[in-house]
């Protein structure tokens, strides 16, 4: 069988099996539909909020990432990782006492207040939004190049499948298929890194391959790598070009944007228990470990091989995958100085006479995850199990997201705002009516990208990290932090982010350069100043308004305690 | 909201000292050693491979350290829960 009948074939079984689990575990009640019945296993939990987490930008482009900007790629190792700490330790186990079906739910009731969490709500909504259309785009762009249908249908086709289990099935159907995604994911992750390092080092472990010795040369994989960068005229790959207070801001902001990300938090008020809580963090983040302690690894694997088969090699004699990825624009050779070979080359190359030399290639990122199997010449399944994978990180993702926009507009808008007598079997309506709404308006967004999508995940980050991590943090370890504080907190810290997002990337592009920047800290970083900002204003704001009611104070002393969680909490309308 | 169960003091202050030593340990392998003092660290090297140990730290060794650090929390947690006799049936 060739790549396209293999793809194809790898990708109806997976979207066969997504079905099956969505029709076993369909939603009753509007407790199954928001958190799963709180009845899901802590390690079922863990896996699926590792598929929830990691998305296609895991998935496809971090490797390819770390590959061009070496250390510096650092940030989204550490920076997508560390932010678990900080939710084990700091929110789950105080959220899931709390219990409840969303974020805003606590937003709302611990700092007594409808704008609060109205608030919140625009927050998870617009966060969440940013996000999904991201993973739908991704959706449209696997399909178009592994299956050649073009982008419009492939959105379409992932559309159908998650309208039909998120719909459905609710928090329920989403966890169930995000377990079977997740271990699809990882399979297909796996597989291509443990043939490259098996080639290039000989060991069959990719994160020992990483720092191993290169079977052809003997000498460390990783030596190998900088001496070729400073033959090429790049910075050397184990050291970073970025500022060091930068790569501090941009690693603090990805992590304390993790653990402010609605759709990650809702995860872990579906479990039984407060210590299952725990827990879970702990399996997710194992499981999350495998693929990002991995990716580093294939990003040197990826890069070396990129180097070795394409540097100074004449441009008629390039290899198949080569033209196959030139045919979707991914790859661009221009021949500046007529010699007919590739010069691929950094910004300090210069010739034995000394003149500089030009860059001749121009690679897309992306590719280097997905035609890595082609590179090394690995068999024709292994590229069709990465196009699998991909989508299972795009459907699983998005799935997640979706559930939150919905439970928003459903649970905290309609019946916590506008119709607080909604029965039970309304809401349920409403919210697969509003799951559905979101599905069909997120696969128009991945249709017609606004043009700013990919910027834009930084945008969440900072979003999140600005807004609902301070607040949630104060509401469960301040016993004095009051609803005057939190809002003027969450609002001064979103303005402040999204404005200085907004001024570099929209309104003066030009000057947006180390030399302009806060303290040399990019926009990408920005959030975790917004976070400090809204600690501060919530702190001065809240010591010179009035104290929280009593009832908050008898809240925030039961969240601190696991005693007494469980099925007791049923909502009180 | 059902009202706080009576717990004996010193609870939340033992919650806070862990939270305070394992957090500080999650900045020193993670902004420490990847990050401030990534450079001093890549003088040396992880014995036996071709790591160099700020490098590593950076791109492997904190993720291993935060896995750590939950399971750790966690067991402490645990512990607490029971000494204080405030564990979940």
């Amino acid at each position: 069988m060739n790549v396209q009948a293999w793809t194809f074939t790898l990708v109806a079984i997976s979207f066969a099996l997504y079905i099956g689990v969505a029709v076993w575990s369909r939603a009753n009640t509007t407790r199954d539909f928001y958190v799963a019945g709180k009845g899901v296993h802590p390690l079922s939990n863990g896996m699926a909020t590792a598929a929830d987490w990691m998305s296609a930008a895991s998935f496809i482009s971090m490797a390819g990432l770390i590959a061009f900007l070496g250390y510096d790629g650092s940030v989204y190792l550490m920076g997508w990782t560390g932010g678990y700490v900080l939710l084990a330790l700091l929110l789950a186990p105080y959220l899931r006492k709390f219990g409840r079906y969303t974020v805003p739910d606590f937003v709302g009731e611990r700092y007594y207040s409808k704008t609060a969490r109205v608030v919140a709500v625009v927050c998870a909504i617009f966060i969440s939004f940013t996000y999904v259309a991201g993973q739908m785009r991704g959706v449209g762009i696997v399909f178009s190049r592994f299956l050649e249908v073009p982008i419009e249908w492939g959105v379409a086709i992932g559309m159908a499948i998650v309208f039909f289990y998120a719909v459905l099935g609710g928090m329920k159907g989403i966890t169930y298929t995000q377990v079977a995604q997740y271990c699809v994911l990882i399979f297909a992750y796996m597989v291509p890194a443990i043939f490259l390092s098996i080639l290039i080092t000989g060991n069959p472990v990719p994160q020992l391959g990483l720092g191993g010795a290169d079977l052809v040369s003997g000498e460390y994989l990783l030596d190998r790598l900088d001496g070729l960068h400073e033959q090429l005229g790049f910075a050397a790959y184990t050291d970073g070009s970025k500022s060091t207070l930068d790569v501090f801001a941009i690693t603090a902001a990805l992590m304390v944007g993790t653990a402010g990300l609605p759709h990650v938090i809702i995860r872990f008020y579906t479990v039984p228990r407060v210590r299952d809580a725990r827990i879970s963090a702990g399996w997710a983040l194992l499981f999350i470990a495998i693929l990002y302690t991995t990716a580093p690894a294939v990003a040197v694997f990826a890069r070396t091989n990129l180097l070795n088969t394409v540097s100074e090699q004449p441009y008629e004699a390039v290899p198949e995958w080569f033209t196959t990825w030139e045919n979707t624009d991914l790859i661009a050779y221009e021949d500046h100085n007529g010699d007919g070979l590739i010069q691929f080359v950094g910004p300090d190359a210069i010739d034995d006479s000394g003149q500089p030399v030009e860059n001749e290639l121009t690679i897309d990122r992306d590719i280097m995850v997905l035609a890595n199997p082609e590179i090394a010449g690995l068999p024709a399944w292994v590229v069709g199990l990465v196009a699998a994978g991909g989508l299972a990180a795009a459907l699983s993702t998005a799935a997640g997201l979706l559930l939150v926009v919905s439970s928003a507009i459903s649970h905290d808008l309609l019946k916590g705002v506008f119709r607080p007598g909604i029965s039970e079997r309304g809401e349920l309506v409403w919210a697969r009516i509003s799951a559905a709404f979101a599905v069909v308006l997120a696969g128009y967004l991945g249709i017609n990208p606004p043009g700013f999508v990919a910027q834009v995940v930084a945008f969440a980050f900072g979003l999140a990290a600005a807004s609902f991590f301070p607040a949630i943090i104060l509401g469960i370890f301040s016993r004095r932090m009051n609803r005057e504080g939190a809002i003027a907190g969450m609002i001064s810290g979103i303005v402040f982010t999204a404005a200085y997002i907004i001024y570099f990337n929209y309104v003066n592009p030009a000057a947006n350069t180390a030399d302009n920047w806060f303290l040399g800290i990019s926009p990408e970083g920005i959030g975790f100043v917004g976070m400090l900002i809204n600690f501060v204003v919530a702190g001065i704001v809240s010591r010179s308004s009035a104290a929280p009611p009593e009832e908050v104070g008898r809240l925030v002393e039961s969240i601190r305690v696991p005693k007494g969680s469980g099925p007791a909490h049923e909502v009180s309308a | 909201m059902t009202t706080p169960p009576s717990v004996r003091p010193g609870y939340w202050t033992a919650n806070l000292r862990y939270l305070a030593i394992l957090l500080t340990i999650w900045f020193l392998v993670s902004f420490g050693c990847g990050i401030l003092f990534a450079d001093a660290l890549n003088g040396f090297r992880i014995p036996g491979t071709g790591f160099k140990a700020g490098f590593w730290f950076a791109q492997q060794g904190a993720i291993y350290a935060f896995l750590v650090l939950i399971f750790i929390y966690v067991r402490l947690m645990n512990r607490l829960d029971r000494e204080y006799g405030v564990e979940e049936e």
